[in-house]
């Protein structure tokens, strides 16, 4: 068998590639397949992983991103896809349309449901009061989450029994 | 503490004292936090990670497990120091790479170490030995309960702790246990296991973590989602994910005995008479022959030696421990020389063919 790139030596590697859900035989003579795997590493970096996650074939979406800066730290979507890494915990909210679907792909859920700082500082802390977890226990009744659902109750019930003790931490730091 | 006294003084997770610890080496939980508004370290300036230093080794200090606890700066280690670190599983390979605004805080017995600025701002763990997560999620979270009421973490409700990899977002949780599975090896069933493990989303590490291969037949596996579950949850899916893995093993290990009891004698008795006898040995066989000095052990093969003396060699025998000892540079013909020497001498009690 000759090899389907050069066409001159015969095969010795095979290799199959799935593009787009094709899976394609490819039969290659040794030279023809090394230059060939320098291209799929080139192809698969973490970062470049991580980021074709995030987009999902959409190339407008893509090109939108593309301009996104941290406020904060200045980190572009760009840099983030060439790095596969976050500047700051602002940049989360600053992606945040990109990262949702990417976190969903990496984990199977983009909802958090464990343990939450005892105290956070600033304008965070008004994020995660009660409101909120109700909210969430809502949304997860409706959509029929129950499991989920009884975490989000365990998770007001224990905010409920800290609230008051908290609170009482404030003031004496004040 | 000073690094050197490390190496008077063997590590807690080596004393093979947990459950399982037959087949289980050692349990570890893993927590990421950064601070909030300040860059993570790979993008922050000199002024930023200093500061992250500073409160992380100051709140840090102060807490009740972490009295008396030693802070290294990287900045102040030399090479094999630092190499010394990741073969005692207190940091990580990268931590050792680049020395700026980084350190590692560790507990006198080496359960508790927390590396500031490797890849988030603050990255904890506690070993046990044997099978053990839930103990090491004790310690941890109560560590982390302390560390959140001093130091503002990055945080959002909706998707938990944030961290420089999207991949630790959520818990930033990573348990990871520690198996010793030579009979699941030998009997060829070992790749059927790990593919398994791997369809539940869990991933398998060699003995010293990321990008290393499985050596001596020991395995790490941990969980690879870290969002959507609590702490629990993952705990116990990994926990029961190595109760069963710990049962196979232990079939694979009865099947061995009743249908092939000679040639499992016969490769202990092999294993330890090389390493009785050799002048020169690199690390890789010594792991691999060790590996079945300790099943020989686990069988009752051998009882002139125990657990925990095996446990200790594979550290010791490490090229920055054998340069340590020697105080030294060592080439690493000179490494291969003085291996087998401290080998035989460990070993020197067994006796073949009992």
């Amino acid at each position: 068998m000759l090899c389907d790139i050069c066409n001159k030596n015969s095969a010795t590697v095979h290799l199959t590639e799935i593009i787009d859900d094709q899976m394609n035989e490819l039969h290659l003579c040794e030279e023809c397949a090394r230059q060939k795997s320098v291209q799929m590493e080139q192809q698969f970096g973490l970062s470049d992983l991580l980021a074709g996650l995030a987009e999902f074939n959409k190339p407008a979406l893509e090109k939108e991103a593309q301009d996104l800066k941290c406020p904060n730290c200045a980190l572009t979507y760009n840099d983030f896809k060439k790095m596969g890494r976050l500047g700051c915990g602002e940049c989360y909210s600053a992606f945040k349309k990109y990262l949702g679907p990417l976190l969903k792909r990496i984990h199977g859920s983009n909802l958090h449901v464990g343990k939450s700082p005892l105290k956070v500082s600033g304008g965070l802390k008004k994020k995660i009061d009660l409101s909120g977890l109700r909210q969430k226990l809502q949304k997860a009744v409706e959509a029929e989450a129950f499991e989920e659902a009884a975490h989000l109750r365990d998770q007001i019930r224990e905010f409920e029994k800290k609230q008051p003790q908290e609170d009482k931490e404030d003031t004496k730091e004040k | 503490m000073k690094i050197d006294d490390l190496l008077n003084h063997s590590s807690e997770w080596l004393k093979a004292s947990g459950p399982n610890s037959d087949i289980v080496i050692s349990s570890r939980i893993r927590l990421a936090r950064n601070l909030e508004i300040i860059s993570f370290p790979h993008w922050a300036d000199k002024k930023q990670s200093e500061q992250v230093l500073n409160a992380v080794s100051n709140s840090a200090l102060k807490m009740d497990y972490l009295k008396g606890a030693t802070i290294l700066r990287m900045a102040d280690l030399d090479g094999l120091d630092k190499q010394l670190l990741v073969e005692r599983h207190l940091m990580s390979y990268e931590h050792a790479q680049k020395a700026d605004h980084k350190a590692v805080i560790i507990d006198d017995n080496e359960i508790i170490s927390l590396m500031v600025n490797e890849e988030d701002h603050i990255r904890m763990q506690v070993m046990q030995s044997g099978l053990n997560l839930f103990e090491a999620w004790n310690i941890i979270n109560k560590i982390d309960d302390y560390l959140a009421k001093e130091l503002p973490f990055a945080f959002l409700p909706d998707w938990g702790y944030l961290t420089a990899c999207p991949t630790n977002t959520g818990t930033g949780m990573r348990g990871s246990v520690m198996l010793h599975l030579p009979a699941l090896v030998m009997t060829r069933q070992i790749n059927r296991v790990l593919a398994a493990i791997s369809k539940l989303s869990f991933t398998t590490r060699g003995l010293y973590g990321e990008g290393t291969q499985a050596t001596g037949n020991f395995f790490q596996i941990s969980n690879q989602v870290s969002l959507g579950h609590n702490e629990n949850e993952i705990i116990e899916n990994i926990n029961s994910l190595i109760k069963q893995i710990v049962e196979q093993e232990g079939q694979a290990r009865e099947a061995l005995l009743s249908k092939n009891r000679s040639m499992l004698e016969d490769r202990v008795s092999r294993s330890s008479g090389i390493l009785k006898s050799a002048h020169i040995i690199s690390s890789q066989e010594t792991i691999e022959l060790l590996s079945m000095v300790r099943l020989g052990y686990d069988l009752g093969m051998i009882k002139e030696i125990d657990r925990r003396d095996i446990n200790e060699l594979f550290i010791i025998t490490q090229p920055a421990h054998l340069q340590k000892i020697e105080n030294k540079k060592l080439s690493s013909v000179e490494r291969d020389a003085k291996r087998a020497e401290i080998v035989r001498n460990r070993l020197k009690g067994i006796i073949l063919g009992g």
